[in-house]
């Protein structure tokens, strides 16, 4: 047992504090009867009614989920693509510099990776819209899933495909039959980290948008610049919501894999 | 070391020679293979010949390129010179998954995500087998390494040894013509490993498939195979049956490798049926039967087995005697090794079998014994 001590407790309050106070006052003042942000007039959920039915932020919110699915996704393929090269094809003349290649987005500033990507759609006349801020999203967010693949790739045992090829498949259906299902984990959280990243993201997309496509983070950014509105206030309400109860499930999913898996191993070593 | 070539039941013994058959045809033959990995030669200018039903263990340390000569056979590895004909016909240009040859891997490499139902049929699913017959199949796979409990079961749900038996049901199951396994035993501890050896041998034997082992493990080498080959450094050193491979070793690195031996180094000199060997000062000559020319003076080593070393307490009549004191005693429980140290500064291994109980055991450290051994009991070796 650890005796009571102020100095943790005071420590700890303040850190918890510190992280989580903004977002309990953004909780709270989404329920306020007021349309005054800082004044409490009373508990009501008309906002959250309010946004319902406020179409620009429906629109912000559909497009945004639209260019995060479609964008995380190509990332995945062409992450898991590059990690899978990188990983397995072992020295080849100028490996260093195609993986400082994939992973140098990672360090760019999004400034940068904007201007040059809106630089990049100008140049060849491409029309702004949903299009190009998937484009944009698909090239930062690749590196990302690039590096969760290949962290998994590099401890993966080569024996497992050499058998599979072994007992009769073609590489392509070694990767699909043995290779993929087994790094499954590590490309679905690719995939989910290419996903947040890009429903988060609001810079690049800034520079990539154009006038008929905006994005919920652009959407409000603009509008606070108006003000901050209860409205903003459910809105990112729901969106802790909505990632609060994603990580809670993920982390009881993979706990209740991890304890089954030692049940099993207690078991056969049992029985053996 | 002795017990693995005594427990040895090989019913084919004196029968299954087909290396000593010159119109037998050899199911692999090694050409010429040189294997080379940049600048370093793995394998170097190898032939061989491996016969249908065979069960070849290529044994050899770490790094001697047997691992490397099987990954050839699977489709792994490309020679870089040389062929490899399987059933006559070159198989470099056929790719893994095409090849009639199943691997079984040192990691078992079971895929972890099937139950051992499924990483059984998995190569058959490939061949495209109807289900009815995969079905069987499968079965009797799991009938032949009795598995049937565990068919269900994924591969962390089992134990090391069943996970063992998995993986040679899931290589086998595709009949092939030849079952390469890499290191097979490695994982399994000593008890289990010798259990596993004679299912090996049993299964070899009932499904008539030709194996190819790679160890390190020499007791296991001899203990499943009908032919060793040892390797050193991508050569072949010896090919040959356990016994001959034990008995009648043909060089100095042979006879080091496998199992305890005694080496003298000395001068030879032709006398009568073999040779006189000078080997040190003011010890007495020893004589050795040997059919090999040896020129006067040449430098010769001769190999003697502990065992076939008798220690005694008075000078006994024989042709071969040396004099020293026991320096250490490793009693082994069925075998104690003498380590007995010579005048001269050598350090000989006498072995006997403790047929008494060892309250009544006749030698103890310090004491002074004779060593003795017969004309034939040794190898003159030149290298």
């Amino acid at each position: 047992m650890r005796r009571f001590s102020w100095f943790n407790a005071t420590s700890l309050t303040l850190g918890f504090a510190f992280l989580y106070l903004p977002m309990l006052i953004l909780v709270i003042y989404s329920f306020n009867e007021s349309r005054l942000v800082t004044v409490w007039a009373g508990f009501s959920t008309k906002w959250y009614g309010e946004l319902l039915g406020n179409e620009l932020f429906l629109d912000a919110a559909w497009v945004t989920l639209k260019v995060a699915v479609i964008s995380s996704t190509i990332a995945t393929v062409l992450g898991t693509m590059a990690a899978y090269v990188l990983v397995r094809s072992g020295r080849f003349s100028g490996r260093t510099l195609f993986s400082g290649m994939i992973y140098a987005p990672l360090v760019m500033p999004e400034v940068i990776t904007g201007l040059s990507l809106l630089l990049l759609f100008i140049g060849i006349g491409l029309d702004r819209g949903v299009l190009t801020i998937v484009l944009a999203h698909t090239t930062f967010s690749m590196c990302f899933v690039s590096v969760v693949v290949s962290s998994r790739l590099i401890s993966f045992d080569r024996s497992l495909e050499e058998a599979a090829l072994d007992l009769g498949c073609t590489p392509w259906e070694a990767f699909r039959l043995v290779t993929l299902p087994i790094i499954a984990p590590a490309v679905i959280s690719g995939w989910l980290l290419a996903f947040t990243l890009s429903l988060d993201d609001l810079v690049i997309a800034s520079f990539t948008a154009g006038p008929s496509a905006t994005t919920l983070p652009m959407r409000i950014w603009s509008s606070v610049r108006l003000g901050v509105s209860p409205e903003i206030n459910a809105l990112s309400t729901l969106l802790i919501g909505i990632v609060t109860l994603g990580v809670i499930s993920a982390s009881l999913v993979s706990k209740r894999n991890l304890m089954r898996q030692q049940q099993d191993e207690q078991t056969a070593a049992r029985t053996a | 070391m002795a017990d693995a070539a005594r427990g040895k039941p090989m019913p084919h013994q004196g029968i299954f020679e087909p290396w000593t058959d010159p119109v037998a045809k050899p199911l692999i033959q090694f050409q010429n293979v040189t294997k080379r990995f940049g600048d370093f030669t793995a394998i170097d200018d190898l032939s061989i010949d491996i016969f249908e039903k065979e069960f070849f263990a290529l044994l050899g340390p770490s790094g001697c390129g047997k691992t490397t000569l099987m990954r050839m056979l699977a489709g792994f590895e490309a020679p870089t010179t040389g062929t490899i004909l399987l059933a006559g016909d070159d198989i470099s240009p056929i790719p893994p998954n095409k090849r009639a040859v199943n691997m079984m891997f040192q990691s078992y490499a079971l895929f972890p995500h099937l139950s051992v139902y499924d990483n059984i049929a998995f190569g058959l699913k490939r061949e495209g087998m109807p289900k009815l017959d995969i079905h069987a199949r499968v079965e009797e796979m799991l009938r032949l390494t009795r598995l049937e409990r565990f068919a269900r079961r994924k591969p962390h749900q089992i134990s090391g040894g069943q996970r063992q038996r998995v993986a040679l049901a899931r290589s086998l199951a595709k009949a092939p013509k030849l079952l390469l396994l890499d290191e097979p035993l490695g994982a399994l501890d000593k008890k289990l490993r010798q259990d596993t050896q004679f299912e090996l041998m049993d299964i070899q034997e009932k499904t008539g498939t030709t194996f190819v082992i790679v160890t390190h493990d020499q007791e296991e080498a001899m203990t499943v195979a009908s032919r060793v080959a040892v390797m050193d450094e991508g050569k072949l050193i010896q090919v040959s049956t356990p016994d001959v491979l034990y008995e009648d070793p043909r060089s100095v690195y042979v006879a080091d490798f496998i199992g305890d031996v005694n080496l003298i180094e000395g001068k030879a000199k032709p006398s009568g049926d073999g040779i006189d060997l000078h080997w040190a000062e003011g010890q007495p000559v020893l004589h050795c039967k040997t059919a090999k020319p040896f020129g006067e003076g040449q430098t010769c080593h001769l190999a003697i087995r502990p065992e076939k070393i008798a220690i005694h307490s008075q000078e006994p009549e024989a042709r071969n005697k040396l004099c020293g004191k026991i320096l250490d005693i490793a009693y082994l429980g069925n075998i104690s090794t003498y380590h007995v140290e010579l005048p001269s500064g050598h350090v000989i291994k006498a072995q006997s079998a403790n047929t008494r109980r060892i309250a009544r055991r006749t030698f103890t450290w310090d004491d002074t014994v004779w060593l003795s051994w017969t004309d034939t009991a040794g190898v003159a070796l030149e290298r």
